[in-house]
Parts: structure tokens; sequence; C-alpha cells
């Protein structure tokens, strides 16, 4: 009987997205002061109150510090050690055709499976891909415009819709929300837009691809989407970067606003370089997502699968103010390795008959710290608010956590908040069952995990949920035997 | 087939399996008998390899390849299917998928291609019928909040959809009610086959009035003490184990 390769090979992790671009970059030293904020808005081409916007966040941050209640533990950053843009183009515009994109790029997102070709991308979704702090090419634009849609880049979307940005921007993650919110108004280089007009459901997944290249550099992203009075609209996010030994930071703000009746789905991949076996290099994944269901019977989901980066500080939060609106939280979190989680979500319900759904799995491996924070804040005048939280971790090994903090404010009282919480190892009796029935150790892992998940990737769309399964598997490799 | 030789099992430093004398030729089926805390669970876990156990002394091969010196995953690739008396539960696994991943991790072991979903569905729909299942129990997950006897046929749906060569079932007949123990005899009898082996772990003549057995073995302390015919099941139900066991003591 030949020995199992793949035992052995498993045992060492695979990061498969961890390759370098060779490219010629536009580059700010590392360094941060008004200069270099001046410098980017520049770059950009932006109008003068985006640029007052920005220096007023900028001094607003220069008070703050630092927060320190979460469970995750790092070195002190060095906020001058950063350039806080870069960008693979010698000219600050997005190319206009793909035809001017320089061919290592599209290489690259190829190499990704993310191709921008529109007649080899996926079918049915749209893709804006931003590369450091760029956007370098945005899908299918023609064909949403037609529908009145409009999805393009942030640096686009400032130029070109600037009230309907203006009158949007910083109204859910107002600039100093905290400390990284903060930080990221100041510097924001790029993201996404998406604007869904009254009535019209979006006939397309909507995505961006967030990839880091350069060294040294944070990427600070913004991304605002607005569904309109009855639209609906499903978008997606993935994320990676090169392996590296040092830590970069990634610190986004995502906002999102639903009027009346309308819909958003909002999903994330995250799969960041984690850093390595020893804890070595990484993502510092620091971000503000927060969605406001401004009118009566809005809705907003999130889901999340969070596989990538050393640290993920993350709290996708709705703010329920409309009348029975609807905001849903699904989160599958790993950690292995020395990747640390702190990851979770609050719903804010001002609004009466408002609901929420929380489902968090977690799942620990090797050194792996998995953290769910959750509130659940029910105001005075929300009447017959509900709420149903659970969470899940799953721990593989005895070396890693999973923590759970559940707060649970309730202001009226006519709501309902129902919070369950379990914690489990992988049996060893269900590993030895599904490896009797000839499963290598890891593929038993993997399926356990996936059955462990199924509630949430069963949100995803197909395409991504297959990915993320896979994810999944990548990730937890070598967590046994 | 399957020779075991003098086969010591331990768990920690307590010896639990005292030197196992078995053979089992293709084809045929074997009764395992004995009084609680014999050790018959504990032989058919080592034979499929669980960790937990250690292997003292003596030797079991399947076709002549050492079976203790592989992975319980090649021991499966190399056709040996156990039937747990307690099955486990997986939750939101499908049975569907389990199935299809568990049969396609055996073709790839044994070097054969694997077979697409609709070619797999096919196999398991064959097998899911000729047990006697509803089609539905595949898109439920693996054995959660199955009933006692949902859980012994969906052992036999394993074994029927994997096709081993030698299959160890511990107890298909523990806790069934009349009907269900007809319906998983019956199934047992079904998988029986010309180029398989079959031994199956009871404590009940009912099950072997179904499933007629070639040989009978009662193990006591850890040790095959008795063999013979199928007779010895019914003699063993009339007598009980005390004088064996005085015998043997
Ligand atoms: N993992 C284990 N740890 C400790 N003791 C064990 C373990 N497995 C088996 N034993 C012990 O070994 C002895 C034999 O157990 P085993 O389950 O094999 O008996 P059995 O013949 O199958 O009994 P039954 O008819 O009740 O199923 C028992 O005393 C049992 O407690
Ligand atoms: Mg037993």
């Amino acid at each position: 009987m030949n020995p199992e390769p793949a035992v052995a090979s498993a045992l060492s992790r695979s990061y498969k997205h961890g390759f370098v671009t060779a490219i010629q970059a536009d580059t700010l030293p590392e360094g941060l002061d008004e200069g270099v904020i001046r410098r980017i808005s520049d770059k950009k081409g932006e109008p003068e109150w985006m640029l007052v916007w920005r220096l007023a966040a900028y001094r607003h941050w220069l008070g703050m510090t630092e927060p320190r209640w979460s469970s995750v533990r790092y070195p002190a950053i060095d906020y001058q050690a950063i350039s806080y843009y870069s960008s693979p183009f010698a000219d600050a515009r997005t190319p206009v055709s793909l035809a001017e994109v320089d061919p290592k790029l599209l290489a690259t997102y190829e190499k990704l499976g993310i191709p921008l070709d529109e007649r080899l991308s996926l079918a049915g979704v749209a893709v804006d891909a931003v590369f450091d702090s760029v956007s370098v090419a945005t899908t299918h634009q023609k064909m949403l415009a037609q529908k009145g849609i409009i999805f393009c880049s942030m640096s686009e979307a400032v130029r070109e819709h600037g009230e309907l940005v203006r009158h949007h921007l910083g109204t859910v993650v107002p600039s100093g929300d905290n400390f990284f919110a903060a930080l990221n108004a100041a510097v924001f280089s790029d993201g996404t837009f998406c604007y869904i007009p009254p009535g019209v459901r979006c006939p397309m997944e909507l995505s961006t691809y967030f990839r880091i290249n350069a060294a040294r550099t944070g990427q600070f992203e913004r991304t605002l989407i607005i569904a309109d009075r009855d639209s609906y609209v499903s978008y997606l996010e993935g994320c990676t970067a090169p392996m590296r030994d040092n830590h970069q930071l990634h610190a986004a703000v995502v906002e999102l606003v639903a009027l009346e009746g309308a819909e958003i789905q909002y999903a994330t991949v995250q799969n960041w370089y984690p850093g390595d076996e020893e804890g070595r290099g990484g993502i510092y994944n620091f971000v503000t997502k927060r969605g406001v269901c401004r009118g009566a019977r809005s809705r907003i989901s999130w889901t999340q699968v969070e596989t990538g980066s050393a640290i993920t500080w993350k709290y996708p939060s709705v703010i329920l103010l409309g009348e029975g609106s609807e905001g849903r939280f699904n989160s599958v979190a790993v950690t292995h390795h020395h990747q640390q989680a702190d990851t979770g979500t609050k719903m804010i319900h001002l609004g009466a008959n408002t609901r929420s759904s929380i489902l968090s799995k977690g799942i620990s491996a090797g050194h792996g710290h998995n953290a769910y924070r959750g509130l659940v804040k029910i105001n005075a005048a929300a009447d017959h608010a509900r709420n149903h939280s659970r969470c899940d971790s799953l721990l593989l090994g005895g070396s890693c956590s999973a923590h759970t903090y559940p707060y649970i404010e309730v202001k009226n009282a006519s709501a309902r908040v129902e919070h369950e919480a379990t914690t489990s190892r992988i049996g060893e009796d269900q590993l030895f069952y599904a490896r009797q029935r000839g499963l290598l150790a890891e593929e038993a892992v993997a399926l356990i995990v996936h059955g462990f998940c199924a509630e949430v990737l069963r949100e995803l769309p197909m395409e991504f949920a297959v990915e993320a399964r896979k994810l999944l598997a990548v990730t937890l490799e070598g967590s046994v035997g | 087939m399957l020779n075991v030789e003098g086969l010591h099992a331990a768990v920690g430093d307590r010896p639990i399996l005292r030197g196992v004398e078995l053979t089992l030729r293709p084809g045929e089926v074997h009764a395992l008998m004995g009084p609680n805390g014999s050790g018959k669970s504990t032989l058919v876990h080592v034979l499929a390899g669980r960790p937990g156990y250690r292997v003292t002394a003596g030797r079991a091969t399947l076709d002549g390849v050492d079976l203790l010196a592989m992975e319980p995953e090649q021991r499966a690739g190399a056709g040996v299917f156990l039937g747990f008396q307690h099955p486990v539960e997986i939750p939101g696994v499908s049975q569907q998928l389990f199935l299809k991943t568990a049969l396609n991790a055996l073709r790839r072991r044994r070097g054969e291609a694997e077979l697409d979903a609709s070619d797999c569905r096919e196999r398991i729909l064959r097998a899911t019928r000729s047990i006697g299942l509803e089609e539905s129990i595949l898109s439920r997950s693996v054995n959660a909040g199955f009933s006692g006897g949902e859980k012994k046929q969906n052992e036999l749906l394993q074994m029927a959809t994997l096709t081993p060569r030698l299959a160890l079932l511990d107890e298909m007949d523990s806790g069934l009610d009349i009907d269900a123990l007809a319906r998983v005899s019956q199934g047992i009898q079904a998988l029986r086959g010309p180029d398989r082996a079959i031994l199956l772990v009871t404590h009940h003549q009912r099950m072997l009035d179904w499933v007629v057995p070639d040989r009978v073995h009662v193990m006591i302390e850890g040790r095959i003490v008795l063999s013979g015919g199928s007779d010895l099941a019914r003699e063993l139900e009339r007598r009980g184990y005390g004088w064996l066991m005085e015998e043997a003591a």
C-alpha cells in the first residue's frame, strides 16, 4: 500500500495567492501628514469639498488613540512607516479601456481567477478590481448604466457623481467614528461606489476584488452602496495579498444605505494573507462596516467568510431605523496557526417592529484565537423589536481558543431577544467515522467544518459558496495529525 | 481473505484482546458472539484502525496485505468497512455529499477515475432502494436525528454504496423493533456476495435466522474460545455463556 502523500503535504499550509506582481508603481514615500493627504486628493483630481472632509478627519484622528478594548494583541503600529498611496499607473486616472491597462495587471487578476475581460468573466458578476490604492478596471458598467445603476470606483464617483457621494458619505460611518475609520476618512484611496435607482433589481452580482501588492503600503478603501426605494442589490467582496514577513495594514470603511423597501445583501470572502505558521507577516484587517436601514421594510444582510488576515477586527453592523426593517449577520471566521479574530456585529434597533438575526460560526485551530463580540441594542422607541442570535464555536486541537462576548441592551419591554451559544470540539468519533469511509483526515476535517458552516455558506451566491468551501479546507490544512 | 493471528491489543496498560485467531474466506459470513465486555467491538475497531488501541502482538492481513500498518482510510481503501454499533452524527453534511465524497475518495485510493455527480447520484440511489430506504434520507444530515433503526439501515446504505470486500458489522441488530430487525437482516443478506466476507457481531439468534452464518465464534475475555456451525448460536441462546466462561477460567 502506498504511503499517503496527501497526509505529508497537508502538514504545511499553502496560501495560493501569495505571489507578487513586478510592476512599476507610483508610490508615495512612507509617512503621514497633511501634505500626504493633499497629494492623494490631488492625484485623484478631487473637488475641494472632498479634501476639506479628509483634512477634518485627519485632524480629528490626530487626537484619537488606537482602541485597546478588543481581545486581539499586536505590537504598536508605526503610522509613519506606512506608505498611504501606491498606484500601478503613472497617471492617477483609471485607464478608459482594458487595452490601456498593463498586461501584467490583467494577468494578475487572471491568476487570481478574476478575468477582467467581460467576455471571460464569471457569468452574472460585474467586478471592480482594486489594486493597492486604485481601481484598475470596472466591468459591465455600460450594461448596468442602461438600468440607471451606477457601479464605479470611488474616485470616479467623487468626480462624476459628486452630489450623490457628498450627500451620503460619512452618514453611516461618520469620519470620526473610531480610530481606524478616521484614518480611513483621511487617506482613503479607492473603493467601490454603487447606486441602485428606485424599483430596480440589479441584474448581476456586483463585486469588488481587493488586491494588496506593494510592500509597506496600507490599503484604505472606502465603499458606499446606496439602494434607493424598492431596489435590490447583491454585492460581493474578495481580497488577497502576497506573502510577506512584515505585517500590512488594511483599514477599510463600508457604508450601506437602504431606503424604503430596498434590500442589500453584502457578502465577503476574506482571504488576506494570514501570516506563516510562526505568526510572521500577514494582514491586519481593521475594518468598519455598517449599514443603515433608513426606510421602512428595508433589509440589509452581511454574510462574511473570514479565513485570512493575521488579525481580523470587524463588526459589520446594521442600524434599524425604518419601521419593520430587518438586519442579518451571518459569519464564518476561521483562525489557524497564530491568527486572531475579534469579530461580530451590532444590531441597533431604533424603529418599531424591527428584526435582526445573528448567526456566527467560529472555528479555531492551532494557536488560533477566535472571539465573537456582538451588541444587540433595543432602543426605547423600538416597539416589538426582535432579535435572535446564535454563536457556535468549533475547536480543533487543544492550543486554540474561542470566546463569546454577547452584549445585550434592551430599553423597551416589548422586545424579544434570544441568545444561544455552543462550543464543540471536532470529535475523534466523527473523524474516525469519516476516515473509516475512506476520507483522509484532512478531508474529514474539511467536511465536518463544511457541515458546521453550512447554514452560513448557503447565504452566499453559488460560485462563492464553492470558493468559500475550498478556502476553508485550505485554511485548515495541517490542523490535524 | 481476512487472517487474524495471535492478535493482542490493549487500551493503555490494560490488555483487551489476548490472542485472537480468525480466518474468513471470500463469500463467508461469520457470526461473532460473546458476553458483554469480552472484546468483540474492540476486535473490529482494531481491525478498522481506530486510534487509541495499541496492538501489542500478532498479525492481521487482508489478502496477504498487512492491515495493521495502514491508516484507517487506507484500510477502507483496501476494502474494509466497519458498520458502527453507534453511528456518528455529522451535522450540516448531507448524506448525499458524504456518500459522494466517500465513494470518490475510495475510488481515488484504488486508482479509479472519480465518478461525476450524476453517476454518483445513480449509484447512491440504487443502493438506497436496495436497502429499502426512502430517497429523502439522502438530503438529511448524516445520522442527525435518525431513529435507532434508521441509523442501522443507514450503515447498510453506506456499505451498499461503497461495496467493501470485508464488512465488519457491529451489533446491527441492537435496539431495533421487530420490523426494523427484519429490514436490517434482509439488507445484510442481500449484501452477501461471493467476493465479500462479512463478520457479524451479535448477541441474538434472531438476526442469524435471516442471515445464516457459515461459522459462529464465541469470544470470551479477548480470545475466541469456541467456533462451530450455525447450530452453535442456537445452543448459546439455550445455554448462555456461563459454561464456557467456567471452561475458560
Ligand atoms: N477505548 C477504551 N478505553 C477503555 N476501555 C475500553 C476501551 N475500549 C474497550 N474497552 C474495554 O474493553 C473491554 C471490551 O470492550 P468491548 O467494547 O470490545 O466489548 P464487547 O465485547 O463489544 O461488549 P458488548 O457486547 O457489551 O458490546 C471492556 O471492558 C471495555 O470497557
Ligand atoms: Mg460491543
